[in-house]
């Protein structure tokens, strides 16, 4: 089946970027296609290399870089989130004259009609958030 | 955008200011409305707040979004279901909501009502038949 997923809560608070990223893996593995993982609301924050946890507890962002990179997974952050909570990668640095980048590579910031074309294209769009 | 045309159906359930969601979701209807799909947008729990009449933002220091809703009619979007039980647990009714129209144009630009009251058992029979539900 295709699925999309998208994520609404951020690391470590809340355990939906955890569920959305134990689901996506299980998913890809059973043989589904994983059409897109949308990141929006404090979800951004998945999305930023500058995460830097104990390390005895497990690594959300890296974790999702590693299952990107294994499944050439699209991992989009939702620009509008993103530039409020402070998540920049090169064009948003230069486009609002930000002295740093802190994305993550395996992710990318792009709009809100991603989220919508994942919902039209995909045969389910799986929801992790409050 | 695309060939293909769903339901989308967004479930708005959590009061406008206390979090971002229910504004967040708002830009989605919005960015939405562009891709030619049938929408419609529903409002339970303490999310019918978002659509009561009168909001005052400004000691909160929050940006006061209600006006956006009423030009949803003007992106096509004029499905606005309201939870009747939602409304009658918060001592809540239809007059306390914004009056949400949209011109049809089949009928000469007539001016309809954009919000239906429905039933909780109503409601559940409309999230059935959507092929996507938003839930914020």
């Amino acid at each position: 089946m295709k699925l999309s997923i998208q994520i609404n809560e951020g690391p470590y608070q809340h355990q939906a970027s955890d569920s959305a990223y134990m689901f996506t893996k299980a998913a890809l593995e059973k043989g589904h296609e994983i059409f897109r993982v949308f990141f929006y609301h404090d979800g951004v924050g998945n999305g930023t290399r500058l995460t830097t946890p104990p390390q005895d507890d497990r690594n959300i962002v890296n974790r999702w870089a590693d299952l990107a990179d294994e499944y050439k997974l699209d991992m989009v952050v939702c620009v509008a989130a993103a530039q409020r909570r402070g998540i920049v990668d090169e064009g948003e640095a230069e486009r609002n004259k930000k002295d740093a980048t802190n994305i993550q590579p395996q992710f990318r910031i792009s709009g809100l009609g991603q989220l919508i074309e994942a919902a039209v294209q995909s045969e389910r769009l799986v929801v992790f958030g409050d | 955008m695309s060939e293909q045309i769903k339901k989308f159906l967004y479930l708005n359930r959590r009061a406008p200011y206390g979090t971002i969601y229910a504004w967040e979701s708002l830009e989605v209807v919005l960015i939405g409305a562009a891709f030619d799909q049938k929408v419609s947008l529903a409002f339970v729990d303490d999310g019918v707040f978002e659509i009561v009449k009168g909001q005052d933002t400004s000691e909160s220091g929050f940006k006061n979004f209600s006006p956006t809703y009423a030009a949803l009619g003007d992106y096509d979007v004029n499905q606005l279901f309201v939870e009747k039980e939602s409304l009658e647990e918060r001592g809540l009714s239809i007059d306390d909501l914004m009056h949400l129209t949209w011109e049809d144009e089949d009928e000469d630009w007539a001016e309809k009502d954009s919000i239906r009251v429905v039933s909780r058992s109503e409601l559940s029979e409309i999230m059935a038949d959507q092929d996507v539900v938003f839930s914020f």
